[in-house]
C-alpha cells in the first residue's frame, strides 16, 4: 500500500497529523507532509484512519 | 382531486430545528434519520430546503463541489433574517466562497493554525487560564463561570492571534452576541454588521501603519508582497477569526464544564489522567454539536444525495447535529461516553470549509478543562441545573450563564 496525497485538495485543517504524528506532518503552508509512504502493520490502519477522516479527501490509498 | 404545492407544504416540518433537552436531540431528526434521510422542509421565510441527516450523507453534501455556499446567490436558503443584507455589507468571508475562490482566501491563513503553530501557543494558553482562574478565585462566590472565565478566556487567545488589543474585546463582545442571537432582526443585524465593519477597518489600519508579531500583520505583508493590500478582504479575515474563535469556544467550555458537574463519573474520567481529555473534548464536541442550525448550499447542478435527486436551484442543509448522533456511525450515539474515539464526528464541518481553527479550539478545551477542574476541585453548580438557560434560540447553541461556586 502506498499513501498519496493532493496538495490541490489539501485544506490544512490537520487532522491527518492528530491521526498519527509519525506518519504524517504539515510542511510551512500547512500542507500535508506524508512521511511514511509505504505504511505497515498499525501504521497501515492508522493511515486507513487518516484518508477517512481528512475532510478534504486529499489522501488516498494506492495498491501497489 | 389536485395535488397543489399549498397541501404539500402545510405538511412539511419547519427548519430551523429547536431544541428542548439539552442533552437529546429533537426526536425529529431521529424520525427523519430513520424514515426519510433526505426530506423537505419549510423554512422562515416560506421557502423549500431538503434536509439531509445521516453521517454518510451530511459528508456528501459537505464534500460536494456541485453545492455551492455562495450565500451571495439570490437563490440561497434564508434561515436568519437579515444574514444575507448584513453579509453584503463584508468583502465576502472564506465560508461564503466555493472552489478557487475560497481556497485562494483559506490558503495564505492555515500554516497560522496548523497543529505545529497550535501546540506552540499551548504555554500561553496555559498563562491565560491560569490567570482567569486566578482572577476568579479573588470574587466573591457564587460567579458567572461565563461571564468571568469561558468567554474572556479565548477572546484573550483570539485577541493576541490576531494582534488586536485586548480593550476592545467587551465592545466586541457585546456586538457579536446580538449578531449570533437568532431573534435579532434584519434591521438590527445589518447595523451590527455595520459597527463591526467600521471596528475591524480601523484594526486594519492601525496594522498597516504599526505591524507586530501576529496572523494580521503577517497577512497584511503576504498581501503587500503579493502586489497590494486587499483592505476589506482583511478586515473579514479578522471578523471571522474572532466571531468563530470566541463564542463557539466559550459554549464548548460551559457546556463541558456543566456535563461533568452535573455527571460525577465524567469528572472522574478527566481527574484520573489528562490523557483521557483529547478524547473527552472530542466527545463534547460530537454531542453537543452546537453550529445546528446546518450547513448550508444551494445546488448548482443536480445531484443525487442518498438516493434522492436533488435539483439544480434547490436548496439543502446538511444537520451536522444529526450526522453526529448517528447510529450507524457512533454506537449509543446519544449517550456522552468519554472513553469512545470519537473523531470523525462533523462538529466542526467537513469538506474544503471545514473549521480552519479546530486544533486551536481543542487546545483551549483541553487546556482549560484540566486546569480549571484541578485547580477547583470542589467546583460545582451554584443553582439547580434544572434553572440554567439553554441557548436554544441563538446561533450556536450554549449557555447564557453558568452560575458556580467552590
Amino acid at each position: 500500500m502506498r499513501l498519496e496525497k493532493d496538495h490541490d485538495r489539501c485544506i490544512g485543517a490537520g487532522q491527518c497529523v492528530r491521526t498519527d504524528p509519525r506518519i504524517f506532518d504539515q510542511d510551512d503552508d500547512g500542507l500535508v507532509k506524508v512521511l511514511i509512504e509505504r505504511p505497515r502493520g498499525a501504521d497501515e490502519a492508522a493511515a486507513h484512519k487518516a484518508v477517512f477522516i481528512c475532510p478534504a479527501k486529499a489522501l488516498s490509498l494506492a495498491e501497489d | 382531486m389536485t395535488n397543489t404545492d399549498i397541501d404539500e407544504t402545510s405538511e412539511l416540518v419547519s427548519f430551523p430545528i429547536q431544541r428542548t433537552c439539552p442533552f437529546a436531540i429533537p426526536p425529529v431528526y431521529t424520525k427523519f434519520r430513520e424514515e426519510a434521510p433526505v426530506s423537505q422542509v419549510v423554512l422562515p421565510d416560506g421557502g423549500k430546503a431538503w434536509l439531509v441527516t445521516k453521517y454518510e450523507d451530511v459528508r456528501a453534501v459537505m464534500s460536494n463541489p456541485k453545492l455551492s455556499s455562495d450565500r451571495r446567490k439570490k437563490e440561497f436558503p434564508v434561515v436568519v433574517p437579515g444574514q444575507n443584507a448584513a453579509l453584503a455589507k463584508h468583502a465576502p468571508f472564506m465560508i461564503i466562497l466555493d472552489g478557487a475562490e475560497h481556497s485562494a482566501a483559506r490558503r495564505p491563513v492555515i500554516s497560522e493554525f496548523s497543529v505545529r503553530r497550535v501546540a506552540a501557543m499551548k504555554p500561553r494558553i496555559q498563562e491565560i487560564v491560569d490567570h482567569f482562574i486566578d482572577e476568579m478565585l479573588k470574587l466573591p462566590r457564587p460567579v458567572d463561570l461565563n461571564q468571568v472565565f469561558s468567554l474572556p478566556v479565548p477572546s484573550l487567545v483570539v485577541s493576541e492571534i490576531l494582534g488586536m488589543p485586548y480593550e476592545g474585546h467587551e465592545y466586541f463582545m457585546e456586538l457579536a452576541e446580538v449578531l449570533l442571537r437568532r431573534t435579532t432582526d434584519e434591521q438590527g443585524r445589518i447595523d451590527i454588521s455595520v459597527q463591526l465593519r467600521a471596528y475591524m477597518d480601523k484594526l486594519v489600519e492601525e496594522k498597516i501603519a504599526n505591524p507586530g508579531d501576529d496572523l494580521l500583520s503577517r497577512q497584511i505583508e503576504l498581501q503587500r508582497r503579493n502586489g497590494g493590500i486587499d483592505r476589506p478582504q482583511l478586515a473579514s479575515l479578522c471578523l471571522l477569526v474572532l466571531l468563530a474563535g470566541h463564542e463557539t469556544t466559550a459554549n464548548m467550555i460551559n457546556l463541558g464544564v456543566f456535563s461533568m458537574l452535573t455527571r460525577p463519573e465524567l469528572l472522574a474520567q478527566i481527574k484520573a489522567d489528562p490523557a483521557n481529555t483529547p478524547k473527552a473534548v472530542d466527545e463534547l464536541l460530537r454531542f453537543y454539536t452546537i453550529p445546528d442550525f446546518g450547513a448550508h448550499r444551494l445546488a448548482m447542478d443536480d445531484v443525487e444525495i442518498g438516493g434522492v435527486l436533488i435539483r439544480k436551484g434547490e436548496a439543502v442543509i446538511a444537520s451536522t447535529f444529526a450526522a453526529n448522533r448517528d447510529p450507524a456511525v457512533f454506537d449509543d450515539p446519544e449517550e456522552l461516553d468519554f472513553s469512545r474515539d470519537s473523531r470523525h464526528h462533523v462538529a466542526f464541518g467537513y469538506g474544503p470549509h471545514q473549521c480552519l481553527g479546530q486544533n486551536l479550539g481543542r487546545v483551549e478545551l483541553q487546556v482549560v478543562f484540566d486546569t480549571l477542574l484541578r485547580r477547583l476541585p470542589d467546583l460545582r453548580l451554584a443553582v439547580p441545573a434544572e434553572e440554567l438557560n439553554f441557548k436554544s434560540d441563538a446561533l450556536v447553541y450554549g449557555l447564557y450563564e453558568l452560575p458556580v461556586t467552590w
